[in-house]
């Protein structure tokens, strides 16, 4: 069974490797530090961000219709998908009705979630992802491994490899300032080609019908200006009420997600041009049933930004894939078991509950209690093993009983100390890289009683 | 006013020295401490696996202990933050909410409550301090490096009225030491490596003494360097500031 656990021993296995990972990203933390606490307000963004995102989510209903008649008041075509499934299909019929073939799509995480780019593979069309780090991944045959830096588990070396394979770049030439100009040029070719763009929304206002997407590289913008037809993506919970809103989003996102003060562009993109077509799909894929979760519904606040995952001291060191999912980190460890709970049953549990990610998070997601809740979620679903089951039954009892407590804890230093190889064996985990605490021959307990009985004696 | 002193059942089991300064601590500061001698376990383990269900029985007990006692003391930063956002009982629900609500851990008691300004301690060492996270983000014994607010650190405050000792802060300041409770043997590879990592930052501080309100982080931190053959030893602050 390919778990978190596993999956991350895979990839420490290269320690250098994830030395390497856990320090590039424990920068970007650090960047992110900074130029939050240049901002006096920041907490109180923080907060503004929290409270304007919780208002949105309890009057979801209204904001989402009066999103899509200011929508279509602009000549927007809006689309509604209450799944994947719906969501594939209805970006795929835009394309065959409008006989595309040439797709151009930058960063969307809600198509990973969807596995657009399969179903659309299936069906004979081919997309090309134009975000730099999304397209050496795409070209690897790899997913993303991080939401805002797809392709953070690679070195350059690896994309000089890669682009030297499929863009016929020079062997071995890692240079960031050639290989940037290779992606540049073949990409370029890309969006002149292209009849259809796909992008994501970051923001979606809902007194305009306007959307925002954000990306540092200006390929939303390229993608959307080449094609006649531009499809818009969403999770429905992207909505924000008013423009004005944005003052606070923006300055939070691009602080938190790389420390940037805001990203390089943030394109608003109101109506289609003259001629041409716009397509917002909106769509729920489990969200509602996330939002009538009281435990879990301000999970919906996310903005994607990554913060959590730059700071989780565990994603640092087991990299995006051993999430198996499209969303990783911390945030995905409360997505995911909301999509599948049997299948992501791992993930709630690939946390040390440290809470570094809930105090990063630039909408204040409380992540870390979740993660706790979903753990208890899980195990009354029954998706754990039988024997971590059993285990916690006899380990609660024992504690709950003072004298089988005590009996059970001085057999448990007597085998240490006596017969140390039970514990000290390639079975026990701990006993793998670690040693074992070294048994004192008495507890507190003995120790206290003692002394009580010296104290009556004198 | 009786403060009951709740010692762990880790703690009990294999850090008993803990313990014990915990306690000749609390007395020196002319605290009237009881050991209620029924105690066992805060029921962290089970709750923090997913089995919240299976810590009643640990919860009714620990109500049978600590519900006449003005003061809940212990020398553990996670135990206490269990048992005040988690305690919970049915038929004792008065009692549970009075020992969630006078329930501290170690240095809090000493900073907020005894206000500790000094300490009669030695202990001339260089000594490198671990964050531990529940004490640190749950209950709040220092600010943490992703806030932007003021810098505090309780732990540190009472560390630095000890005579002798250097203080040195590792790189990352609050970074998580990986043993997560059951963590520790569910991701081996992981919170070993977190652990691997902490050490090392604090070696290359040239510190002779890891210390932390919190024995869990430090028998990982133990094992592991005890296993890399280091010098470099770990101690509760409670035998820090009982020191001497
Ligand atoms: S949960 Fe918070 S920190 Fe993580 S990606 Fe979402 S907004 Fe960013």
């Amino acid at each position: 069974m390919s778990n978190h656990a596993v999956l991350a021993e895979k990839f420490i296995a290269d320690e250098a490797r994830t030395d390497w990972h856990d320090q590039t990203l424990w920068w970007i933390r650090q960047k992110r530090d900074k130029s939050a606490k240049s901002l006096p307000e920041w907490e109180q963004l923080r907060e503004w961000a929290s409270q304007i995102k919780n208002h949105t989510l309890s009057n979801l209903d209204n904001y989402l219709v009066e999103f899509e008649e200011r929508a279509q008041a602009n000549g927007v075509t809006v689309h509604w998908a209450s799944n994947a499934d719906e969501h594939n299909e209805i970006v795929y019929n835009i394309i065959r009705d409008n006989q595309g073939s040439r797709v151009v799509k930058s960063k969307s995480m809600l198509t990973e979630e969807c596995h657009l780019n399969t179903y659309l593979g299936q069906k004979g069309i081919q997309v090309v992802d134009t975000d730099l780090g999304e397209r050496i991944v795409q070209l690897r045959k790899e997913p993303p491994s991080h939401i805002v830096l797809p392709a953070i588990h690679l070195k350059k070396q690896d994309v000089a490899e890669t682009f030297h394979k499929y863009l016929h770049t020079e062997k071995e030439n890692a240079d960031p300032g050639y290989l940037a100009g290779a992606a540049r040029r073949h990409l370029r070719e890309k969006f002149i080609e292209a009849d259809i763009a796909i992008t994501g929304v970051n923001f979606a206002v809902a007194e305009t019908g306007a959307i925002v997407v954000c990306t540092n590289e200006g390929n939303a913008d390229m993608g959307v200006h080449a094609a006649n037809v531009h499809i818009a993506c969403m999770g429905f919970e992207k909505l924000i009420p008013h423009t004005k809103h944005l003052a606070v989003f923006l300055r939070l996102l691009a602080r938190s997600a790389t420390g940037q003060e805001i990203t390089t562009y943030s394109s608003h993109y109101v109506r289609p041009g003259i001629g041409r077509q716009m397509h917002i799909v909106i769509v729920d894929n489990g969200r509602s049933r996330q939002l009538g979760t009281p435990d879990f519904r301000n999970s919906l606040k996310c903005i994607r930004c990554a913060a959590c995952f730059n700071t989780c001291p565990v994603y640092r060191r087991s990299g995006g894939y051993s999430y198996h999912t499209a969303v990783a980190g911390p945030i995905g460890s409360i997505l995911n078991p909301n999509l599948d709970p049997e299948k992501y049953a791992d993930l709630p549990f690939a946390s040390t509950l440290c809470g570094s990610c809930s105090n990063v998070c630039p909408v204040k997601i409380d992540i870390h209690s979740q993660l706790l809740k979903w753990r208890q979620v899980i195990v009354s679903k029954g998706y754990v093993a039988n024997s971590k089951k059993n285990g916690m039954k006899l380990v609660a009892f024992i504690l709950s009983k003072p004298g089988i407590y005590r009996f059970c804890g001085s057999m448990l230093r007597f085998t240490m100390r006596w017969f140390p190889f039970t514990v000290k064996n390639r079975l026990n985990p701990w006993y793998r890289q670690r040693e074992m605490p070294e048994a004192p021959p008495q507890s507190f307990h003995d120790w206290y009683k003692k002394r009580k009985k010296v104290e009556h004696k004198r | 006013m009786t403060v009951g002193l709740f010692i762990p059942c880790y703690i009990d089991q294999l850090y008993p020295s803990a313990g014990i300064a915990s306690l000749q601590l609390l007395e020196k500061l002319g605290c009237e401490v009881v050991f209620p001698l029924q105690q066992t376990c805060c029921g962290q383990p089970m709750a923090n696996s997913g089995f919240a269900g299976l810590s009643k029985g640990c919860s009714r007990n620990f109500i049978m202990n600590f519900s006449k006692c003005d003061h809940i003391v212990a020398p553990s930063g996670s135990c206490v933050l269990h048992i005040r956002e988690h305690l919970e009982d049915e038929k004792y629900t008065s009692e549970a909410t009075h020992i969630r609500e006078n329930i501290f851990e170690l240095t809090e008691y000493l900073t907020d409550i005894l206000q500790v300004e000094k300490i009669d301690a030695s202990f001339p060492y260089v000594v490198g301090l671990h964050t531990g996270c529940h004490g640190q983000r749950g209950l709040q014994l220092s600010s943490m490096s992703e806030l932007a607010v003021p810098a505090f650190s309780k732990p540190e405050k009472l560390l630095s009225m000890v005579r002798g000792l250097q203080l040195r802060k590792p790189e990352r300041p609050d970074e998580c030491c990986g043993f997560g409770g059951t963590f520790c043997v569910f991701e081996e590879a992981v919170s070993v490596k977190m652990g691997k990592d902490r050490v090392s930052e604090h070696m290359a501080n040239e510190v002779e003494y890891i210390t932390s309100a919190d024995i869990s982080c430090l028998m990982h931190m133990e094992g592991i360097l005890k296993r890399q053959k280091k010098m470099v030893k770990t101690i509760h602050i409670a035998e820090i500031l009982n020191a001497g």
